[in-house]
């Protein structure tokens, strides 16, 4: 009995850290139930004790994943969270819980894919925690992570992007980069979330729209089989072939419509918010740009009193040096982290690209594949009655012939 | 009366009255009650096809009201080489007034027949009827009613309708009077009706057409008590429906009639959702041209390159494959269309069975007349018996009432004879209209099937081609 293996895993190479979230079961009752999920590991990395792994996490547990991850690596792009469920309602329907395992399991092996992230000692403890040290883990670290919200670094990046609004308002301009090549990513990013939010919105209608054809032609099924009844002879029985054929490839459009939601609109969706995860990243680098800045000009500030200093009060000069000196260490490791952001940022950037072209050709491919199959599948289940209805129309048409003469 | 009053669905006859010659509805020419067969016979080889065209709007101000009166006028070009319209092509222009007067003529003259029902009169406001999307729909309606009652082998062939398509100028048919106009006639007459003899003698003639109208209150009346009479069974009435293979059909017909409907709607509904799901193809594909754009301009390296073309090239198969399910649903509608034309027909059979039931009760009432007068006769004479020497008063309303009897006895002949003559034309009608049917709907069946075959395989064979000349970016 082996441990199953995600679809989604890294092909595996020395080392290779593949996860696989199965299992969903409902605990809990009523006001207080939630789902957990199963999450197995298995690896060859030295840092991990043992081969393989087997815990039991629920949703809030990935949140506090994600949060940590966030934390701890500025910079890079993290593998963004399936959202949680804003309907009650819907939060236990099958659909649902199927959609969110999916996408759990697509961002554990995203991290486990990361270089970077997979070094993570925070991934460590959650793949690996037992059930005890597994609670005293999140209470140790519970205070930072649930300081900042996700929604917090977007009122951030929505702070830089009001440039204008701030002028108007009369509000102090917050300080922002200006370089060519800051635009050009802010531009690439703001550009993708539109198009991808585009097709996001495309494929929710395409999968929408093909469960309603096959509901109607189940529908139409029906009432064609009940037409046929009130017809005798071959007609009667054509009638009842028609509805037969309708009903089964009604059948064939709700598959469909399930395999575009799971394989066409979930992973435009994740690109979705891995775009959201880039703007937290330009958050950062925002907020790491003015800590720099503004430190620099503090530094620069007391370069000058301590220089003035010298000349006019030389009995305060060693006081000031010592605290010019603080600020300029302060000042270069600001800018230090601030350079830093911006060298992983870019990388991320390459390897968010690659990645982004390698996923999504291959969603476009099998969406081009399903669709041509869809479309085969249905000629030939017509084509099948096509020849029948020939034989029968003739057929009847000879009895009335018989019949008049 | 408002100014709007005398628009298209107008239908006093007020300015339409003509006279001139005309076949008198009240006389059935049965020499023109050939019984024809669809399959077969010298119908197949006659053709009489129309087209309703140009559509022109006539503006005529009318003496007394602020606003002018506008109607459309439609261009009716007929071919034909049946050989009593005595030429081949003909073109003249009828309003909408005119198409309904027709219809009510040969609703008057063909009781029996299933008659195609002509397109609804709208309420609509006068702005709406100039609007250009309602006179295409209306033309387009017109032209299929046309194009119905040319299929009918009696229909097409019938006065009215070769008047309509031939003469110039206006049209030489009388509308059919309103009830309004009939009451204010009919109220005239009615005193001498209600106080004169008690049995009114109906003209033969009269007596083979529906009651309807004040000159038939009287009538009205008492084919209403004959069929209060027949439904409380109070006495038995002396013809009886008794043609169980009608009835078993009607029954039948009832039947379909309510798959029919059940059937048309969800037909309805599946060529909406077939049109939605290649709508939002259609917007997939645009939106994939922009990403395509998007990716070629920031591609870096070659496998971006390559991926900016497979984009590019699935967004031209999507647009592609949503101009398909054009076509696609335009042709399904095509052949599913049967299903709501024979629904529509079903307001004809309802038309052609109760013209069978109104003649049955008419014949029903003259017989009850009939009985009714002789009994009188009876009470006469056993009265007069009594009386030494006879009556002198009585013995002449005796030889009064014998010749009313005479006078009755023909116009229940002749109430038979419409009565039988309906039940005829039904009879051959239902048969017609199973072969029909039967044609009809396998050729729905096997053309909406091969719809679905032959835009299926174009659809896949355009979305293959884009998977398979998708460069290295699959998996």
């Amino acid at each position: 009995a082996g441990i199953p293996s995600s679809p989604n895993s890294p092909a595996p190479e020395q080392p290779f850290l593949s996860i696989s979230v199965t299992d969903p079961v409902k605990l809990g009752n009523n006001v207080q139930a939630y789902i957990s999920y199963r999450v197995s590991t298995k690896t060859n990395m030295q840092e991990y004790r043992g081969l393989e792994k087997i815990v039991i996490r629920r949703y809030s547990d990935f949140v506090w994943l994600h949060e940590r991850l966030t934390e701890r690596y500025k910079g890079i792009i993290i593998p963004p969270l399936p959202e949680k469920s804003a309907v009650e309602k819907f939060r236990f329907s099958a659909e649902f819980i199927e959609v969110r395992r999916r996408a759990l399991d697509v961002f554990l092996n995203r991290i486990a894919a990361h270089p970077i992230l997979r070094q993570s000692d925070d991934l460590k403890s959650f793949l690996q925690a037992d059930e005890d040290s597994w609670v005293v883990e999140k209470s140790r670290t519970a205070e930072g992570v649930f300081k900042k919200k996700p929604s917090d670094f977007m009122q951030i990046f929505k702070d830089v992007q009001s440039k204008v609004t701030d002028v108007v308002l009369g509000k102090e301009k917050p300080l922002e980069e200006t370089s060519e090549e800051y635009e050009k990513v802010k531009h690439y990013v703001t550009e993708l979330e539109d198009h991808l939010g585009e097709a996001q919105k495309q494929s929710y209608r395409l999968v929408k729209r093909h469960s309603e054809l096959g509901q109607a032609l189940a529908e139409f099924g029906k009432s064609v089989k009940s037409l046929g009844g009130c017809e005798t002879g071959l007609l009667g029985k054509a009638f009842g072939e028609l509805g037969n054929r309708a009903e089964l490839l009604s059948y064939k459009l709700q598959k469909q419509a399930q395999d575009l939601l799971m394989n066409f609109e979930e992973p435009l969706k994740e690109y979705v918010r891995t775009v959201q995860s880039i703007k937290a990243v330009l958050s950062d680098r925002a907020q790491a740009f003015r800590q720099q800045r503004e430190l620099f000009e503090a530094s620069k500030l007391k370069e000058i009193n301590l220089e003035k200093l010298r000349v006019v009060r030389p009995d305060k000069v060693g006081e000031a040096e010592i605290d010019y000196r603080e600020t300029k260490l302060q000042s270069d490791e600001a800018n230090r982290r601030y350079e830093e952001i911006v060298k992983v940022m870019q990388q991320e950037m390459v390897r968010f690209q690659e990645e982004k072209t390698r996923d999504l050709g291959a969603v476009f491919h099998e969406f081009a594949r399903g669709q041509a199959q869809l479309a085969n599948d249905t000629a030939e289940a017509w084509k099948v009655l096509a020849s029948q209805l020939d034989a029968w129309s003739h057929q009847s048409a000879g009895k009335a012939v018989e019949s008049s003469a | 009366m408002s100014p709007s009053a005398d628009q298209e669905d107008d239908e006093d006859g007020f300015l339409g009255a003509q006279s001139g010659p005309e076949p008198d509805p009240r006389v059935s020419d049965s020499s023109r009650e050939v019984p024809i067969s669809r399959n077969g016979g010298n119908s197949s080889q006659e053709f009489l096809t129309m087209a309703v065209t140009q559509p022109q709007k006539i503006q005529e101000s009318t003496g007394s009201s602020l606003v002018p009166n506008i109607y459309v006028t439609y261009l009716v070009v007929s071919h034909t080489n049946i050989p009593e319209y005595g030429g081949t092509e003909f073109s003249v222009r009828r309003r909408f007034r005119d198409f309904v007067t027709l219809a009510d003529r040969l609703a008057l003259a063909y009781r029996g027949y299933f008659i195609p029902p002509r397109p609804d009169k709208s309420i609509v406001e006068s702005q709406v009827m100039q609007k250009q999307e309602f006179i295409e729909q209306r033309r387009v309606a017109l032209e299929k009613y046309l194009s119905r009652l040319a299929a009918h082998p009696v229909l097409r062939k019938s006065e009215e309708l070769r008047l309509f398509l031939q003469t110039n100028g206006k049209l030489p048919l009388q509308p059919s009077i309103d009830m309004a106009s009939r009451m204010l006639d009919g109220a005239a007459k009615l005193p001498k009706q209600l106080f004169g003899d008690s049995s009114t003698v109906l003209a033969p003639q009269e007596a083979s057409q529906p009651a309807k109208g004040g000159r038939d209150l009287i009538r009205i009346f008492k084919e209403l008590r004959q069929s209060v009479t027949n439904d409380w069974g109070a006495s038995k009435p002396p013809v009886v429906e008794e043609d169980k293979e009608f009835l078993e059909k009607k029954e039948k017909l009832q039947d379909l009639e309510l798959e029919l409907t059940e059937a048309s709607q969800q037909a309805e509904a599946l060529i909406k959702a077939q049109q939605e799901v290649g709508d939002v193809v259609g917007d997939l594909g645009l939106a994939l041209i922009r990403i395509g754009k998007y990716e070629s301009q920031e591609a870096t390296g070659n496998a971006q390159k390559v991926h900016a073309t497979d984009v590019k090239r699935l967004a031209t198969a999507a647009v592609k494959v949503s101009r398909f399910y054009k076509e696609f649903n335009a042709e399904s509608c095509k052949h599913l269309d049967h299903l709501h034309d024979y629904l529509g027909l079903m307001q004809s059979v309802h038309t052609a069975f109760s013209d069978r039931s109104s003649a049955l009760l008419t014949l029903q009432t003259l017989m009850t007349d009939l009985s009714a007068m002789h009994a009188r006769i009876e009470k006469l004479n056993a009265s007069s018996s009594k009386t030494f020497g006879g009556d002198r008063s009585s013995n002449r309303k005796v030889e009064e009432l014998n010749d009313s009897i005479k006078t009755a006895e023909k116009s229940r002949d002749k109430a038979q004879e419409e009565y039988e003559r309906i039940k005829e034309r039904n009879r051959s009608e239902i048969e017609n209209y199973e072969c029909d049917r039967q044609r009809d709907f396998f050729s729905m069946l096997k053309g909406f099937v091969q719809t679905q075959v032959t835009y299926n395989e174009r659809i896949a064979s355009v979305w293959s081609k884009a998977f398979e000349e998708a460069g290295s970016a699959s998996v």
